[in-house]
């Protein structure tokens, strides 16, 4: 519970991801899902966390929530969440925070829910895991969360089974869930691409005036960096389980540092379109099982030279801005 | 719904229809119960009195009709060798291997169910693979050489459980029931046991399967994102789920746990439809033989709209209403 927390440290971000290494100890070999990821998310603020399929953001996400399956292991570093390292909690500590100071919305709506019970109790059981409050109230609490979504007649509509509402309708049911306990931080697992455009911009629009108020911190994962553009204060950009560049998202965006955030906004031609896939990059993703040495950007990069078979360090090039580059793209910076 | 059923219904009949003409063609081939039923130092005069009386003289064709003329008005013929009418003779049966039916079927469930429900969740544990390797006993052993090892150790070398019968009954709603009475159920215990073991093997591999497959889904990860306890995960979230292949293959195995108990009603002479239809085999009582594969059938089709109906009641994707 929240009360377990050291409260001394509430001026800490809302979460700080320092080193996170999470591994797949599979037949084939040890797959490097997460292998050294570091980002902080500030309270009240949003994060944007891109790259291509494959990259470990999903990993990433699941890490943070406690909920790396075997064969899967977070193997280094650490998570801190208001300041206290979430490894050292015990699993009934973990589930106490889960759903309840930390939410989670997955990247499939259609396989969110459980397809055998109805919305209200599945909405009412997550009320009732974290609080002792009576089911009616419970019930009014999850009614509430569904008109704040923008599900009409929610009454009505918690009485369904999820295969009676459309993809979109049940993501914002996987929204709503998450917002029942107004979460400290939620991790939004590209809880948009899977619907339609207008749909997608509603269902932002309405995060981002919730966030304001409430105050909650968002990881928010995506392909699409035009609604990083549109909705992050920063972003961090991942590359085969690490991350090679963070900083504030208008910076970044408009003179990235990595050749690999170049190649991505290379091609995107106007950051106001949405719906724009990162831009295909020249080259393979490198297979996770065996990484080549060095920068794993390698075999791709324009940039590349010798030196490049030591893998860089995540470092700060500018105030506020990290890249994991022997060579960013500094002179760009300066012109801008 | 009342579309869907009335669908159902005359698709039954065509089954039923089709089935008739088989089940009474197919019995007509094998054999001459005249043979059998006369004695042998009958004169031709008797004889020939007998098989007019039986309607053995007329073509197979207009037999059949006669069968059938009467069949829909719950007549299903009389029995040569005890002169009484076939329906009655197997309904008077029918209780006995009903309650050794469900028996098996609620055991296996109650044993399966758990069983499978460890042995999805902790697959590697040793625990699992015991469950796993007896279960491939339960699908292989013959079920009479089982029955007949179940003889010997409980009744024969240990003498706690009777061998044969149904022991004490109570009778309620004009039937005798064993499983009211302890020693009835002492009774019940080894025929289904015996008639179960194929059943439990079943229910704890598909529990297991479909704990296996449903714990990868993401509703319930989504279910544990929640912060939900690891109980309700399971036995709400998950346990719903498997319920639905449960009871549907252990619905649609309920026929042929009907069918099957005539091994079982044999070795411990479970006075049910079985022992009765293999007696009438043995002297080819054919009213009794036909009257029973059309109460067979009758079951099939009726367990298999059950099944569906049930089917829909615990997965609200398949709802038969139209709405
Ligand atoms: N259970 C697992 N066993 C083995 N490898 C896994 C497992 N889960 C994930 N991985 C590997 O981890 C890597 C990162 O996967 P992840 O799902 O985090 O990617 P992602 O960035 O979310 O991609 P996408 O944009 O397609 O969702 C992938 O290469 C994947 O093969
Ligand atoms: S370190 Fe070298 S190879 Fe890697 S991104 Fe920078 S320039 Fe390219
Ligand atoms: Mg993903």
């Amino acid at each position: 519970m929240a009360d377990s927390l050291n409260p001394a440290t509430a001026a800490a971000p809302t979460l700080e991801v320092r080193n996170l290494q999470t591994h797949f100890f599979t037949r084939g070999g040890v797959v490097r899902a997460v292998d050294d990821v570091s980002f902080t998310i500030g309270r009240g603020k949003v994060l944007g966390l891109v790259g291509e399929s494959g990259s470990g953001k999903t990993v990433t996400g699941f890490s943070i929530m406690g909920l790396v399956d075997a064969p899967g292991r977070i193997v280094g570093g650490s998570i801190l969440f208001q300041g206290n390292d979430l490894a050292k909690l015990s699993e009934e500590e973990m589930r106490h925070l889960r759903g309840n100071r930390i939410a989670m919305i997955f990247q499939d709506p259609m396989m969110t829910l459980n397809p055998v019970l109805r919305i209200d109790t599945q909405m009412i059981e997550t009320v009732l895991a974290h609080e002792k409050v009576s089911e009616d109230e419970a019930r009014a609490r999850s009614r509430d969360a569904l008109g704040m979504v923008g599900i009409p007649s929610p009454d009505e509509r918690l009485k369904s089974y999820p295969h009676q509402f459309s993809g979109g309708m049940r993501q914002r049911v996987a929204i709503a869930i998450a917002l029942l306990h107004r979460p400290d931080l939620i991790v939004a697992d590209e809880p948009t691409t899977a619907l339609d455009v207008t749909i997608q911009g509603q269902i932002l629009a309405e995060v981002q005036k919730l966030c304001a108020t409430t105050g909650t911190a968002m990881l928010w994962i995506t392909h699409d960096l035009s609604v990083v553009a549109g909705l992050a204060d920063d972003i961090a950009v991942m590359y085969a389980g690490r991350v090679v560049e963070h900083g504030d998202v208008g910076e970044v965006l408009d003179a990235p540092l990595h050749p690999y955030t170049h190649g991505l906004i290379g091609s995107v031609p106007s950051r106001n379109k949405r719906g724009e896939p990162l831009r295909q990059i020249p080259g393979m993703t490198p297979s996770l099982l065996n990484l080549p040495e060095g920068c794993s950007f390698r075999a791709r990069c324009p940039r590349a030279q010798a030196d490049c078979v030591v893998m860089p360090e995540l470092k700060p090039w500018l105030p506020g801005r990290l890249a994991r580059c022997h060579h960013p793209h500094l002179e760009e910076v300066v012109a801008a | 719904m009342s579309v869907y059923l009335l669908r159902r219904l005359i698709q039954a009949a065509g089954v039923v229809l089709a089935m008739s003409i088989i089940v009474f063609v197919g019995v007509f081939a094998i054999g001459d119960p005249v043979e059998i039923l006369i004695s042998p130092d009958a004169d031709q005069f008797e004889r020939e009195r007998a098989i007019i009386a039986l309607g053995l003289d007329l073509p197979l064709w207009q037999q059949y009709l006669i069968f059938l003329g009467k069949a829909v008005q719950g007549d299903l013929g009389r029995s040569f060798v005890f002169n009484e009418p076939a329906l009655q003779l197997i309904l008077q049966r029918m209780p006995a291997t009903l309650e050794l039916a469900f028996a098996a079927t609620f055991g296996a469930i109650l044993i399966g169910l758990p069983l499978g429900l460890y042995a999805g969740l902790k697959p590697n544990s040793v625990g699992s693979k015991a469950i796993m390797a007896g279960s491939i006993l339960g699908f292989s052993l013959p079920t009479f050489w089982v029955g007949l090892m179940l003889i010997m150790v409980f009744a024969v070398q240990l003498g706690w459980l009777p061998s044969t019968g149904r022991g004490e009954t109570v009778e309620i709603l004009g039937t005798r029931w064993s499983f009211l009475t302890w020693n009835g159920l002492t009774h019940l215990a080894m025929p289904a046991l015996n008639l179960a073991l194929f059943k439990i093997s079943l229910v704890i591999r598909l529990t297991r399967a479909g704990v296996r497959e449903t714990m990868l889904m993401d509703y319930v990860k989504f279910a544990r994102a929640k912060g939900l306890s690891p109980f309700r995960v399971t036995f709400v979230h998950v346990f719903k789920n498997i319920l639905i292949p449960v009871v549907t293959v252990t619905g649609l195995e309920f026929g042929s746990t009907i069918a099957f108990s005539v091994v079982t009603e044999s070795i411990f002479a479970w006075p049910g439809m079985g022992k009765l239809i293999i007696d009438s085999i043995n002297v080819l009582d054919r009213p009794v033989i036909v009257a029973y594969l059309m109460i067979v059938v009758l079951m099939f089709i009726t367990i298999n709209l059950v099944v569906d109906l049930m089917y829909s009641v615990l997965d609200p994707r398949v709802r038969l209403d139209s709405k």
